[in-house]
């Protein structure tokens, strides 16, 4: 029959379709090709008799921003002061295994004063010395031995890496004290980062910042990113979100230790976290 | 402890306002087919005039959801929820879009009687509005089992698309002076048609709200 070779009415018409495609969405691969700075196995910490942390087990990828989350009390700054051995500082025991750059950090015999000099940290308030603006960023170096020349160098470098040169340059002889909070901040950048760390922690590095300083914060935080192996703890989601590549999200159980829910993507957690608990968190029904 | 219960109820106000907008045009799309069978112009011109109220319903989901996205930070589930709010009620209101172009039609076949009983274009209607009022079901029950079979469906729809088309291209062949009332049936079943590809749309976005998975379930022959 003549209409049987006609075929349908789309044949005839070539008509294009309206629907939209959709994407195949695989889920990102957490093992970037930049490998792992830090991988940490079955980490448990204390204060005194009180388990802070419980079993903390993941690899944090080299290069790139994780970010850890949690409610107030499950361990953030606990664990992210386990990484540079300065949970002991204050008392503290550590259980588990921490390989920074494949060695053992808590193996006998490692020098943690040594280790933390590989380790750059950046303090929810920002605690710049009372010296000049030079001398901040000069310190670590004078320790070092470095030459005049070289610190000039160096702090010049530094500054401009953390987005602060142009705002102190007429004036590095002046007291750190007098800048405002968002400039000592960055200023505390620029201190960690002129000892070249191979990581740099940061513990709510904007809490005490206003928006638009916090802002900038996290604007220099994604550039350091692209050199960097940076860990931050932050109680702001918005702030993970916009800042990290990965986020690992803590919480505590009824013992009150700290515990690991999940890491993954950022964008994955944001927007289609793997377990129930990350959602309540996120999304604010707990917490 | 409960947070965010403003949030919540403010979240469950949209999905209402949604399903208003949803059986604004599924009533449109009954009427403007009640209207073309029993050849009643004044429902017609009802249908046409009546697109205004989804047209503006739409907005107001959309301003909505805009508005919460800028107040609230939804993310995660919060944001699928928004998101699949705001797409669905595009959809719907190309759906009422269709129903007004199949009132158009009506009025344009004016007293014409139309070229032949209308047989299959009722069941499209029929299995069209039942796919829309599942796949916004499975969106209130959050059930991706039921808007799998929604988007399954469309082959059924698509198959009287077929048989319609045959029917009347066999009536142009025969005497060519029936094109133009042919035509103007053809459009009706072309717009049923996109009515149920949009009906599997609403049930994609339901299976991407539980799931987080965005892909195109029954890619429609159409």
């Amino acid at each position: 029959m003549v209409i049987n070779q006609i075929g349908n009415f789309r044949d005839v018409l070539k008509i294009g379709q309206d629907r939209s495609g959709g994407s195949d969405n695989r889920p990102p691969n957490l093992e970037r090709s930049e490998g792992y700075a830090v991988e940490i196995t079955g980490l448990n910490a204390w204060y005194g008799e009180h388990l802070a942390i419980r079993d903390i087990s993941l690899a944090v990828s080299r290069k790139g921003v994780t970010a850890v989350i949690g409610p107030s009390g499950c361990g953030k700054s606990t664990f992210v002061r386990c990484l540079n051995r300065m949970h002991e500082l204050v008392g503290g025991r550590v259980e588990g295994r921490i390989l920074f750059e494949g060695q053992d950090i808590y193996a006998r015999g490692v020098d943690a004063v040594e280790l933390r000099s590989r380790i750059g940290m950046v303090f929810q308030k920002p605690n710049p010395f009372p010296k000049s603006i030079f001398e901040n960023v000069a310190f670590g170096l004078r320790i070092n031995g470095y030459s005049r020349g070289e610190i000039a160098d160096i702090v010049e470098r530094s500054l401009r890496r953390a987005a602060l040169w142009e705002e102190v340059k007429d004036r590095l002889n002046k007291n750190a004290l007098a800048l405002s909070g968002g400039q000592q901040q960055r200023l505390c950048i620029a201190r960690a980062l002129a000892v070249e760390p191979e990581l740099i922690l940061m513990d709510e590095p904007c809490s005490a910042l206003d928006p638009m300083a916090t802002l900038a914060i996290e604007d220099l935080i994604r550039s350091l990113a692209e050199e960097y192996t940076i860990v931050i703890v932050t109680h702001n989601m918005q702030q993970a979100a916009r800042v990290s590549d990965e986020t690992v999200f803590l919480t505590m159980g009824e013992d009150r230790a700290g515990f690991m829910v999940e890491h993954g993507p950022t964008e994955q957690i944001f927007t289609n976290p793997a377990d129930k608990r990350t959602e309540d968190y996120i999304t604010g029904r707990f917490g | 402890m409960q947070v965010r219960s403003g949030f919540d109820r403010e979240l469950r106000k949209l999905q209402d306002e949604v399903l208003l907008l949803g059986s604004m045009v599924e009533n449109s799309i009954r009427r403007a087919l009640d209207a073309l069978n029993r050849r009643d112009l004044d429902a017609a011109s009802r249908v046409v005039q009546e697109d205004d109220a989804i047209d503006r319903k739409r907005f107001e989901i959309e301003e909505r959801c805009i508005n919460l996205m800028a107040t609230q930070q939804p993310i995660a589930g919060d944001l699928r929820v928004l998101v699949t709010m705001l797409h669905i009620s595009v959809e719907l209101e190309r759906m009422g879009d269709y129903a007004e172009g199949m009132a158009k039609i009506s009025l344009m076949m004016g007293d014409d009687p139309p070229l032949k009983p209308l047989i299959d274009i009722p069941l499209m209607a029929d299995k069209a509005t039942d796919m829309l009022r599942r796949g916004l079901d499975a969106l209130i029950q959050r059930d991706t089992a039921a808007a799998f079979k929604v988007c399954d469906d469309d082959d059924e729809v698509d198959s009287l698309y077929d048989q319609v088309y045959r029917d009347l291209l066999a009536y142009m062949i025969d005497d060519p002076k029936t094109i133009q009332r042919a035509t103007y049936l053809l459009w009706v079943a072309h717009d049923l048609e996109r009515i149920a590809d949009r009906a599997t749309n609403v049930a994609e976005r339901v299976i991407f709200l539980v799931t987080g998975k965005m892909s195109e379930i029954n890619v429609s022959k159409y």
